[in-house]
């Protein structure tokens, strides 16, 4: 799906070759070069590479003296699990970035795709008329370069509200990063939490919110570094999220919730049996829509952002260069805005979907 | 990248396009009346915003 967008993009962005056929003008417009094709199948691969998870951390990667790719980055644990084999870890160095195979004890393993297929000697992968591949897959538990990333900002999280935390011992003023964190806080807690939850039960959903909103802002941020993570891009990850906001809502509803779902106060009684299976669907419906908005939102910001970089690089003449260039720029601010955005903005729809949940009671239906 | 795509694609970002400029319009609008709440208003906006991008973005993808 992504990859029809940005092709789609991509030609537009050559529309120079169509126009050539239907005009009889004197002009010379541009013809495509083939260095100018090769050029767009590198970028559309870099993106693709981009967007996806990967078993090493590869920070970059160019074409060396001879010929050969060189690559600049370091190699992750890869963690398989399979019935007879058991569980196998290995080194990613060993599969190369997918150019050879992996020998490890008895079976030798293969990347095509992202994936890790059992295969032979040769490395054979066989493929079904859809062009999936059929090799054995073992369960790939192994510690990849989103993973990783989880890891690493969790750990950061840790470290910056717990050392925050220890400053409060000596005073009400925090000092040194606490300064920057604080308001932020404060402003979660008065303005989405309590407006949203109410005085009396905000305080047992606060944790959740505080580190959704981080976790959530800063995963969007290191995604516009060019260190190339894409984790809140990763469909996995804002199903997560999602879910975890969906069990908090489910579990800790009261009972006018569920009141309000299946036999609607306020509402004749003829209408409720037919408002009830729509608002059980939504109940599904409003988790999936925040993790499609995360995902949608990070993937589409990533690929245009690369798209007009890459654009930048496909131009041959200056003005069109530093065209692209001021729109890249312009783009990554914007893009800037889009990540506290949609932390902001998953941070305080959760905190809705909990106030609905736990409504007290009033009369005036 | 068939013309239907193409098109559809059009239309969606021409339905997101409206939806958010009528509500940045009634925002401006509240705020010329009542500058004392531009805060609120602003985070109104920028929330109904969100969610608006938020189905023209499921809805490109899909």
């Amino acid at each position: 799906m992504t990859k029809t967008f940005f092709k789609a993009l991509i030609i537009f962005a050559s529309l120079n070759a169509f126009a050539q056929e239907s005009n009889n003008v004197e002009f010379e417009l541009e013809v495509e070069t083939p260095a100018q094709e090769a050029k767009k199948e590198v970028i559309v691969e870099f993106i693709d590479h981009h967007l996806k998870d990967s078993h090493d951390f590869n920070i970059a990667s160019w074409e060396g003296e001879n010929g050969h790719e060189e690559h600049f980055g370091f190699p992750l644990p890869v963690i398989l699990y399979s019935q007879e084999d058991g569980l196998v870890v290995f080194s990613s160095s060993k599969l190369h970035h997918g150019e050879s195979v992996a020998h490890v004890g008895d079976n030798y393993y293969m990347l095509d795709h992202g994936h890790i297929y059992k295969t032979d000697a040769e490395g054979t992968i066989s493929y079904d008329p859809e062009h999936h591949a059929t090799n054995e897959k073992p369960l790939d538990l192994s510690i990849t370069k989103n993973i990783l990333m989880i890891f690493l900002v969790s750990l950061l999280m840790l470290w910056m509200f717990s050392s925050m935390a220890k400053s409060y011992k000596k005073g009400p003023i925090p000092t040194g990063a606490g300064r920057f964190l604080e308001p932020i806080i404060l402003y979660i807690r008065d303005d989405i939490a309590i407006p949203n939850i109410g005085k009396k039960n905000y305080k047992k959903y606060m944790p959740y919110l505080l580190t959704v909103f981080f976790f959530i802002w800063i995963l969007n941020l290191f995604g516009l570094t060019p260190l190339g993570t894409n984790v809140t891009g990763n469909i996995a990850v804002t199903l997560a999220l999602a879910l975890i906001t969906f069990l908090i809502t489910n579990l800790t509803a009261n009972k006018s919730y569920w009141g309000h779902i299946f036999w609607m106060p306020g509402v004749p009684k003829l209408m409720r049996p037919i408002l009830a299976p729509i608002e059980l669907l939504g109940i599904f419906i409003k988790p999936f829509a925040l993790m499609v908005r995360l995902y949608a939102n990070m993937v589409a910001g990533h690929t245009v952002l690369m798209s007009v970089i890459g654009l930048m690089f496909i131009f041959q003449n200056v003005v069109g260069s530093s065209l692209s260039f001021v729109l890249a720029f312009a783009l990554s601010l914007l893009e800037l805005l889009v990540a506290a955005l949609q932390a902001y903005i998953f941070t305080m729809l959760s905190a809705l979907y909990f106030g609905s949940a736990n409504e007290e009671h009033h009369d005036d239906h | 990248m068939e013309i239907p795509t193409i098109i559809g694609a059009g239309l969606i970002v021409i339905g997101a396009g409206m939806g958010i400029g009528k509500i940045g319009s009634s925002a401006m609008d509240a705020i010329a009346r009542q500058p004392e709440a531009s805060g609120k208003i602003q985070t109104a906006m920028l929330i109904a915003a969100a969610l608006i991008e938020g189905i023209g973005f499921a809805a490109l993808f899909a």
